[in-house]
């Protein structure tokens, strides 16, 4: 099948927030068709070709997904998404070690759902240590391994941030964890499919991947459990003992087959569509950056996937400009837009000030994105940045050369 | 989140941006908000030998509803007395623009920027007076 290079429609807005979602690829919209109809069967009949058909699928999937992350496809299991992945392999460790350890580590700057966990965890009488990253967005290897105890039973450390992109240092955690004898689970949502992960080489021992961020379905993830040695798992579905025990619940086949082949395409892809998105990553900024001052990019530029870029623009409230540039779909980290008021606790725990995270925007660039996209997108940023800065209080300060960290503002 | 017309409006085709020259007699400027809770309004009003605001001017670091906020009592007071616009309160502005539960402390901040702006021309014109009865 050819490739396909636009799958918006021209009346919408250019889509500019590949780590919210995206949009499933044509071709795996066409591997998963025929598992709606003709091939409807329950991959767990094993008495009627129906069924046959139907494990076929789900299995040449689970061996797709076990490519793109060099594990062996007995170790893959079928969840709903990421989330659930998380859940299960937190909770899971947790729950099945509770009467030899008690204490689990991650970041401060995880995914809500990998917190969210740990924070039900400590409810029910564990141990959480909260490790803060450094300035760039990245964790300080001593500082986990000072972490470790003999307590310590899981490390939980996200591959790729949702909100800044950058990479964490995996191979050295991984390394860190197996010399101390300690489970090392990775959130690799925003990762798999986009940087070349190994969980041999990487010594991870559980993995979540998400369909609907790299081109599948939405409704559809995976966790890798490894085998040897072995990670056992309290699972949280019960029922059918489908999936190894872990996880109960008929196989819901044509989203398995999707996430299976988006898999393989992002597998063949990877190497090209990376250095495509550099190249667009760079056009972008470098056009911002030729037309405006006082930006700045959240979280490290080197080890950062090439899809995204976290900007502050100075002096601007981020939900003021997204209202602005209404042909842009983006998301921000300013409070305004998020139900809780608060600005993103990710770029506040990398040390970014409060009025800064308040003027971020997230812009994620994807398979579809196109150069065309890139110039509109820096045209329409510059555009209403300026405009907004024209009617900034504390743009105008700056330019009179008025410290705005020197006036006592009254907070409310 | 989805927003009313006039609120919209009032986001894209701002009213009265500007500013006037702080130090002027006859210019009463409040500023209020905080960056770091994401709006700031710079809010100044002019006032003519008749006691009545003949024109007014804002600057506003903050969301849409921010904004539209400042932008419409920058409107509001154009012609007022200061008694009258000091009268303005958040309600009435949250109610014409409609502003969803989580944006009515905007109105609160337009509120408050009035009043600022009012206390900072009666302050100078107490001034004014003190030097003029000092000349006596």
């Amino acid at each position: 099948m050819t490739a396909i290079t636009q799958i918006r429609r021209n009346d919408q807005p250019i889509y500019l927030d590949y780590q919210a979602t995206t949009p499933m690829d044509p071709r795996v919209l066409e591997a998963m068709m025929p598992y709606f109809t003709h091939k409807f069967g329950n991959s767990g009949s094993r008495s009627h070709a129906y069924g046959w058909e139907a494990e076929e699928g789900t299995e040449k999937a689970r061996a797709q997904v076990a490519r793109l992350i060099g594990a062996d496809e007995k170790e893959v299991i079928f969840t709903s998404g990421a989330t659930e992945s998380n859940n299960l392999a937190i909770r899971g460790v947790a729950e099945f070690y509770k009467d030899r350890k008690n204490h689990i580590i991650t970041t401060v700057t995880e995914h809500k759902c990998v917190l969210d966990t740990c924070r039900h965890l400590e409810q029910q009488g564990f141990e959480v240590t909260y490790l803060p990253v450094q300035k760039d967005g990245l964790l300080d290897l001593d500082v986990l391994r000072a972490a470790i105890t003999d307590k310590t039973v899981l490390v939980s450390v996200m591959a790729v941030n949702n909100e800044i992109g950058v990479i964490q240092p995996l191979a050295e955690i991984g390394r860190i964890c197996r010399e101390k004898k300690v489970f090392f689970h990775t959130d690799a949502a925003q990762a798999a499919g986009k940087i070349p992960l190994d969980v041999e080489a990487l010594n991870v021992d559980l993995m979540s991947i998400s369909g609907h961020k790299i081109y599948g379905p939405k409704g559809i993830g995976a966790l890798y459990v490894r085998r040897k040695p072995r990670v056992r798992l309290v699972p949280m579905i019960v029922g059918g003992g489908q999936e190894r025990g872990f996880r109960s619940g008929t196989l819901p086949t044509p989203l398995c087959v999707g996430l299976g082949e988006a898999a393989e395409i992002c597998m063949k892809e990877m190497d090209a569509e990376a250095k495509r998105l550099k190249k667009l990553q760079e056009r972008m900024l470098n056009g911002l950056r030729a037309k405006l001052t006082d930006i700045v990019v959240n979280g490290d530029l080197e080890h950062r996937i090439p899809g995204n870029l976290n900007i502050s623009f100075a002096y601007v409230e981020g939900e003021s400009l997204m209202m602005g540039i209404k042909n842009l779909a983006v998301s921000s980290g300013s409070a305004c837009t998020s139900a809780s008021l608060e600005p993103s606790y990710v770029l506040r725990a990398l040390g970014v000030e409060e009025d800064m995270a308040h003027t971020s925007l997230r812009i994620g660039l994807g398979r579809f994105t196109t150069e065309h996209e890139v110039d509109t997108a820096v045209d329409e940023l510059v555009r209403h940045v300026n405009k907004l800065r024209e009617m900034s209080p504390l743009w105008e300060m700056a330019q009179e050369g008025i410290d705005i960290k020197s006036i006592e503002w009254a907070a409310h | 989140m989805a927003y009313s017309e006039k609120l919209i409006d009032h986001y894209e085709n701002p009213r009265n941006i500007g500013s006037f020259d702080k130090t002027a007699g006859d210019v009463g400027t409040g500023l209020v908000g905080a960056p770091a809770c994401g709006d700031v309004m710079k809010l100044q009003i002019k006032v003519g030998a008749d006691g009545l605001i003949e024109d007014a001017k804002f600057k506003t670091f903050g969301c849409g509803s921010a904004i539209a906020s400042s932008s419409l009592v920058t409107e509001w007071v154009k012609g007022k007395t200061i008694d009258e616009a000091e009268a303005i309160k958040n309600t009435d502005i949250a109610r014409h623009l409609a502003l969803p539960p989580v944006k009515i402390h905007c109105s609160v901040l337009a509120e408050d920027a009035i009043k600022a702006a009012i206390a900072d021309y009666r302050a100078k014109a107490a001034k004014k007076d003190d030097k003029a009865d000092a000349a006596e």
